[in-house]
């Protein structure tokens, strides 16, 4: 019987599709299942990424405030000055939104572009409503000697296109000039690439932090008779039952500089009362606040790995002559590295955007580039500024996790 | 060279782990070298306790272990030098086959080529020379349990501690590794201490064998003479099979007792009695009763036929023996067939020597 004949089950229908058939119903019932959680994560994850990606890179306004323009421009080469029917155009469309006191926004948007293109474009209005019809190129260089200057000209241009990247130039402290170069900005001007890295370097630290306190914890926890572990898993999983803002608020009261922990100091003698150290409103507040919070993302996964791992390894190494300092560096560490590198993936991750904690206890040198993106949200409303940061961020998590991913391998991941 | 006698010595120790309940109660045992010798007994006895002191992952609580003459309750594990295979194998997971057996031999700085040789000398002796790139994962029980032998071994230590490392083994496995075991003990000559439940693997691998019960020792003998000669009817229970009658003295004199039963007397042969009116209790191999023996026998019974199981090469017969309705025979069925069936009455006989009158239970 050759193996290409097909099997027929019993009532002739070949063997395939009545399992397909059969099977048919399960697959829809197990879709309608997931269907609800299917949607919800379009709507409120998927949905919110791409309408972030599409106003971070949104730059249709100038373009649409400008349609003539942009369409005679489409033969203009940009070297030298325009030629008459761009003038026209732009003479049209700039009437208009004078007529519709509209003027403002474009003059604003292409202030960005060309310093002093403001003042210009204000004149403009003044005047075009005593243009005379026929040679507008004339007319409008007479108004203001800058409209000669091509480079104005060239500033419109560079607007044409409905799409930019100019938002995720700024993100890193760059933009293109004049001539279509990217440059950075001027020194005293680059605050996102301090906060880009104070971000990374909180979160490294409170990784960190988090691992050398998370290991012996979980170490104990897994190792500990049942009645004992159970209390201190307690313990370790309260700060989770607490608010956040509330944790927050409490070391606050501890770290401020009339509070608990300075009043200790002073006590036992370590500062003296006048020259108590500032331990909140800066990067030691982030820290601490950041490293307690996050300390229990660090526990977990390290516990559910090192409670698989066999008391009697670490004894077969100690009987196979090796020092405890060594069968713990050759056996039990290799044997916990899926619990620290999922432990530390999470912990570093959630750091990197976190943004309660280090605005409340952070001050002005504890900001991280969450608090940023929320300041440019809230207070300039520049949301595509802070769509295209945000997505920054994103970006960075899934470059991380990819490193991760060649260096230690997401398989090796152990949550629990 | 000449073997060391006590070569390892428990002297005189006790164990407690709650300060309530002494786990081991004043151990003296000696090992020589090069002996394989068996801790056998109960779950609880003890035993794995004794192991555990030994290989140093315990302390006693009082007394001293003597390794070649030198105390050891202050050397810490790693520096006893004793290789110890553990009852789950306890291999690196994370370490190839010839990683683990590396493992020993890289802590104790001894060069690479070194290493190299004895690795392979130790996985040829266990026949595994080709798996040396496996992890222990790829590994079935079997193989991994010659893995973990051999890395005991691989540093040639002194003492080898084995502690039930067939359990998770299936039956065949089992009995082929016990020989695999015992030879490996005999081309090498290590002294080897084992643990183990299993009174059958005890019995065929041990040189002598050491029955705990209870935190004490109560027989260390070769394996026939615990088999044959049980000091105490713990013993004689926990080791083969046993038929039993408790009764008491009647008469004592030169090698022989006579024992009064609720029904009937019987002849024995006392060990742990002394005078007439002690109560004791009488054990008897089932292979060392006959029916019908042709040969005079001191001892002989009526007995009538309650069940008969057929087992391959023997039956079982069970028998209504005065007044002890448990008592078990085992008919070689070889032999030329006996009147065996059920509610049959048939005559046993066995000798006054083979049935021991021990303590009473």
């Amino acid at each position: 019987m050759s193996s290409e004949q097909k099997i027929l089950s019993t009532d002739g229908i070949p063997l395939e599709e009545s399992l397909k058939k059969a099977e048919k119903k399960n697959k829809i019932k197990a879709f309608l299942l997931v269907t609800p959680l299917l949607l919800f994560l379009i709507i409120t994850y998927i949905v919110p990424i791409a309408d972030m990606f599409s106003r971070s890179i949104d730059d249709k306004m100038v373009t649409n405030m400008l349609p003539k323009t942009y369409k005679a421009m489409e033969q203009w080469d940009g070297k030298e000055l325009p030629p008459e029917e761009v003038f026209e155009a732009f003479y049209l469309d700039y009437k208009i939104l004078v007529k519709n006191k509209t003027a403002g926004k474009l003059q604003t948007q292409l202030n960005y572009e060309k310093n002093g293109f403001k003042s210009v474009l204000k004149k403009l209005a003044r005047k075009q409503k005593k243009f005379e019809e026929g040679n507008y190129k004339e007319q409008i260089m007479k108004v203001h000697k800058r409209w000669r200057n091509v480079d104005y000209w060239r500033a419109i241009k560079r607007r044409a296109p409905a799409y930019t990247y100019s938002k995720y130039l700024k993100g890193v402290d760059m933009y293109s000039n004049e001539d279509g170069k990217i440059v950075q900005v001027a020194e005293d001007r680059r605050i996102h690439r301090i906060l880009w890295s104070r971000t990374l370097e909180v979160a490294f630290f409170v990784t960190l932090f988090c691992f050398l306190m998370a290991y012996p914890i979980a170490h104990l926890l897994a190792t500990l008779p049942m009645k004992y572990s159970n209390l201190l898993m307690i313990c370790v999983l309260l700060p989770f039952w607490t608010s956040l803002l509330v944790r927050t608020a409490s070391w606050m009261i501890l770290l401020q500089q009339q509070g608990i922990v300075n009043d200790f100091f002073v006590w036992i003698g370590l500062v003296t009362d006048d020259n108590r150290p500032e331990m909140m409103y800066n990067k030691t507040g982030t820290y601490v606040a950041m490293t307690q919070i996050l300390l229990p993302f660090m526990v977990l996964p390290l516990y559910s790995v090192m409670k698989t791992i066999s008391p009697s390894l670490m004894r077969a190494g100690k009987s196979l002559g090796a020092t405890p300092a060594v069968a713990f560096f050759k056996v039990y560490f290799p044997l916990t590295i899926p619990g620290i590198g999922a432990g530390c993936l999470l912990v570093f991750i959630l750091a990197i955007g976190y943004y309660i904690t280090p605005a409340l206890v952070g001050g002005a040198s504890g900001t991280l580039i969450s608090n940023q993106i929320a300041y440019h949200m809230k207070s300039t409303l520049d949301w595509s500024f802070a769509s295209a940061m945000g997505l920054m961020l994103l970006t960075g998590v899934l470059v991380i996790y990819w490193i991760y991913n060649k260096l230690v391998g997401v398989d090796n991941i152990k949550l629990g | 060279m000449s073997k060391k006698e006590d070569f390892v010595k428990f002297d005189k120790v006790d164990k407690s782990y709650d300060g309530k309940v002494l786990v081991v109660k004043d151990l003296n045992l000696d090992i020589e070298e090069g002996e394989f010798v068996t801790m056998l007994g109960p779950s609880g006895s003890g035993k794995t306790t004794c192991l555990m002191m030994l290989a140093g992952f315990e302390t006693p609580t009082n007394g001293e272990i003597y390794l070649d003459k030198n105390p050891i309750s202050n050397i810490p594990p790693h520096k006893r030098g004793i290789g110890m295979v553990f009852q789950n194998y306890a291999l690196f997971p994370h370490m190839t086959v010839f990683e683990n057996l590396a493992f020993p031999l890289r802590v104790r700085k001894i060069s690479k080529e070194d290493i190299e040789k004895k690795v392979d000398k130790a996985l040829s002796m266990v026949s595994l020379s080709e798996f040396g790139n496996r992890m222990p994962g790829q590994l079935s029980g079997g193989q991994q349990q010659r893995v973990a032998v051999a890395r005991a071994l691989v540093f040639d230590p002194s003492v080898v501690l084995m502690d039930e490392p067939l359990g998770a083994l299936d039956k065949n496995l089992r009995e082929s590794m016990q020989y695999e075991i015992k030879h490996i003990h005999e081309s090498i000559g290590v002294t080897v201490v084992y643990v183990t439940h299993d009174q059958g693997e005890a019995l065929t691998m041990s040189n002598r064998i050491a029955v705990f019960n209870d935190g004490k020792v109560q027989q260390l003998s070769s394996p026939d003479k615990l088999y044959e000669e049980p000091v105490n009817s713990f013993v004689a229970e926990f080791i083969g099979e046993n038929n039993t009658f408790a009764g008491e003295i009647s008469d004592i004199s030169n090698g022989s007792c006579k024992v009064k039963l609720d029904k009937g007397e019987i002849i024995a042969n006392p060990i742990s009695v002394k005078s007439v009116g002690e109560k004791t209790t009488v054990s008897i191999r089932p292979e060392r009763a006959l029916i019908n023996p042709k040969d005079k026998m001191d001892n002989n019974q009526k007995g009538k036929i309650e069940e008969v199981i057929y087992h391959g090469d023997h039956t079982r017969v069970r028998l209504n023996l005065l007044g002890n309705s448990e008592f078990i025979l085992k008919v070689p069925n070889s032999s030329q067939n006996l009147d065996i069936k059920l509610g049959n009455e048939i005559n046993i006989g066995w000798n006054s020597h083979d049935a021991r009158a021990l303590d009473p239970k």
